[in-house]
């Protein structure tokens, strides 16, 4: 399978990728290396992997990190009020208590452990790992390049199937080049006009061709506008329903009704102050 | 491809790529001729793209592979001599008259460590890394802009190395020993209790361990600062060189990140990076437009909850005062304590009238003077105090 092939399957998911971001997923898959995946919020980096799940049927299993994000956490845990029941019940000497309490049993398997002892690939999405501290990294690194998990009381634990590792980051730290060197990279843009045009005819299939073409220009005239926040995919696809769901076919129509739905893609206070109705109808007709 | 097969033409690519600062190696290399044999590697576009997956490992070189890539397959022959990793005459000439002062001379024994990076200064750390003042008295109470000579300069370099390391001290100390906290850490409890038989008696506990500050220096090098930015240059690379967790910039009517260069121990290559950097020192000054674009491109990535915001510039700033006070109030929202140094508040009869200087005020924790060592050295109780 070479990465257009992927390109195009990923398509009949709902996913429009970039060549570039093709080219890193299949890679992934191919090499077996994890991939990490930059960009601004909104771009599409997350749904990245729910789309490759989809499209090989596989589990998609998912670590959010967020600061304070330990291995207990992440790895496993040990299941402790069992464990405690457990050594209360029992009549037998220390060491075969020991033996039992840390037996599989009484493992707790959080995602990261869960997606190595699959039988079949999952796919793992570690979603925003610059939101993790540095001291989460190295904890990862183990598995991302061996696949594979120590437990002291039990040993290591290798990967039955090699899950398809996504890692995703927002960039509001600098990751660890040892995290880096181990992943393959590629950085996500917004989409294009024609990338984006596609991506919401195949998200919202009912929608009329002239205001997809004024949404999604009017969206990509806003990215370049100086915005605190700058409108997403998910956005872009939010304001489409809701101007489908209003009835309005063409954004000239009634600019009281789309002013009022620009709260779908100006997320904050500043941001819908800095386009007043003036500055809309401004974007509206040149996007048109 | 060349006669040496395409390994041989791929190592070179990758050496091409860490010439311009790429920090890969070997497994790398690797790592692109299994992904080139991964894919259909005779079509030149699908190679690139897969190549770029491979090597490009940040954003930064993201955005720069592409040039890169052409420069070495299309342009090979002559690209090659540039692998040879000498001095390059050009650089050394380059080098901006400004760093004379604390680098040391770039004749033949250039290659040797810089000076204020070994030896003495690493002696100083155990514990007398604060007696600042009795050791350089005189030349803490002069002002910095009087320190013309060498002599001097490369004193005041050293003194404000040891400050840096001053600071770096008394943050690092902050962590402390988890003997107890506000949560049980049942992992161990549990292990204890085997003890017992099973009754848990001595309950462990646990606490988040504190993480030292973050600091971020923003210096400015315009025309007006050109009298003091010897000795911030040297404020910043002392800070840098010894702490990790700090960042620094230059900007005039510019910004540009020079943490990487000041890091560089190989004082050639940092002060070839520097030189091209350096170009517009002593020019305009432009605040608000260059804290705009710290905001707008590295704010996110270099700021978080416990990092400290160090400007180091007198505000005369040649563009509207108003948006210096908006990028200011952006910044004082991300960072938890932005402290400004300006060389002039230590004037007798100055009073901070100048249009940006008021803008930036109500946005400023901190309004310190900085005109000699001795106030500079006074950071440090500021910084305790956060």
């Amino acid at each position: 399978m070479s990465f257009r092939d992927l390109q195009s399957r990923l398509a009949d998911t709902g996913y429009v990728a970039s060549d570039g971001l093709a080219m890193a997923l299949h890679l992934a898959i191919s090499l077996g290396r994890p991939l990490l995946l930059e960009g601004e919020a909104g771009v599409g980096k997350t749904a990245v992997a729910q789309a490759l799940a989809e499209l090989q049927a596989a589990r998609l299993i998912r670590l959010q990190c967020y600061e304070g994000l330990d291995a207990a956490a992440s790895i496993y845990e040990w299941n402790y009020q069992r464990q405690l029941l457990a050594i209360r019940a029992s009549d037998q000497a220390g060491a075969a208590v020991e033996e039992q309490i840390f037996s599989e049993k009484y493992l707790l398997k959080r995602p990261l452990l869960e997606a190595i002892t699959q039988n079949e690939p999952p796919v793992l999405l570690i979603d925003e790992i610059d939101r993790a501290d540095e001291a989460f990294e190295a904890f990862l690194l183990e598995i991302l390049a061996d696949f594979q998990v120590s437990i002291p009381e039990l040993g290591t634990i290798a990967a039955i199937a090699r899950p398809v590792v996504v890692l995703t980051s927002n960039g509001t730290r600098e990751l660890s080049d040892a995290l880096r060197r181990r992943c393959l990279f590629s950085y996500v843009e917004y989409p294009s006009l024609e990338q984006e045009l596609t991506i919401l005819r195949r998200r919202l299939p009912g929608i009329a061709e002239h205001l997809a073409g004024q949404v999604v220009g009017a969206v990509q005239l806003l990215r370049r506008e100086d915005l605190e926040k700058k409108p997403g995919v998910a956005e872009t696809l939010d304001w489409a329903a809701a101007l489908m769901g209003l009835d309005v076919a063409d954004l000239g129509d009634d600019p009281a009704t789309v002013q009022a739905t620009l709260v779908c893609v100006l997320k904050t206070q500043a941001d819908q102050a800095a386009v007043p109705p003036e500055v809309a109808a401004r974007l509206i007709g040149s996007a048109a | 491809m060349s006669r040496n097969g395409p390994e041989a033409a791929l190592a070179g690519f990758v050496a091409h790529l860490r010439l311009n600062g790429a920090r890969i190696g070997p497994q790398e290399t690797q790592g692109a001729l299994a992904a080139l044999a991964a894919i259909d590697a005779a079509d030149p576009v699908t190679a690139r793209l897969a190549l770029k997956s491979v090597l490009a490992c940040d954003r930064r070189q993201w955005e720069r592979f592409d040039e890169l890539f052409e420069a070495y397959w299309l342009a090979r022959g002559r690209r090659r001599e540039r692998l040879e990793p000498r001095p390059s005459p050009h650089v050394t000439s380059a080098r901006p008259a400004l760093w004379d002062g604390h680098l040391p001379p770039d004749d033949g024994s250039a290659g040797a460590p810089s000076t204020p990076e070994d030896g003495a200064g690493d002696a100083a750390a155990d514990g007398e890394g604060r007696l600042i003042a009795t050791t350089a008295d005189n030349l803490m109470r002069t002002d910095l802009r009087l320190l013309t000579t060498p002599e001097q300069l490369a004193e005041a370099a050293e003194v404000a190395e040891r400050l840096a390391r001053a600071l770096q001290d008394r943050v690092s100390r902050r962590r402390r020993a988890a003997l107890s906290g506000p949560q049980p850490d049942l992992r161990r409890t549990i292990r204890r209790s085997l003890a017992s038989g099973g009754e848990p008696f001595d309950l462990m506990m646990r606490r988040r361990v504190e993480r030292p500050l973050r600091v971020i220096a923003l210096v400015d090098v315009s025309g007006s600062m050109k009298l003091y930015a010897h000795v911030f240059l040297a404020f910043l690379k002392g800070l840098i060189g010894r702490w990790t967790q700090a960042e620094g910039y230059l900007f005039h009517t510019k910004l540009m990140r020079v943490t990487e260069a000041l890091r560089d121990r190989d004082s050639l290559r940092a002060i070839g990076r520097l030189s091209l950097m350096a170009e517009g020192f002593a020019g305009g000054t432009k605040i608000g437009g260059a804290l705009r674009q710290f905001n707008d491109r590295h704010a996110k990535t270099a700021l978080n909850g416990r990092s400290v915001v160090i400007i180091l510039s007198d505000g005369y700033d040649t563009e509207a005062p108003e948006r210096l006070g908006a990028e200011m109030k952006r910044l004082r929202k991300r960072a938890r304590r932005v402290v400004w140094l300006n060389p002039l508040l230590g004037w007798r009869d100055y009073a901070p009238i100048a249009a940006g200087m008021t803008a930036a005020l109500p946005h400023v924790d901190a309004f310190l003077a900085a005109n000699t060592l001795e106030r500079l050295a006074a950071l440090e109780a500021e910084f305790a105090r956060i």
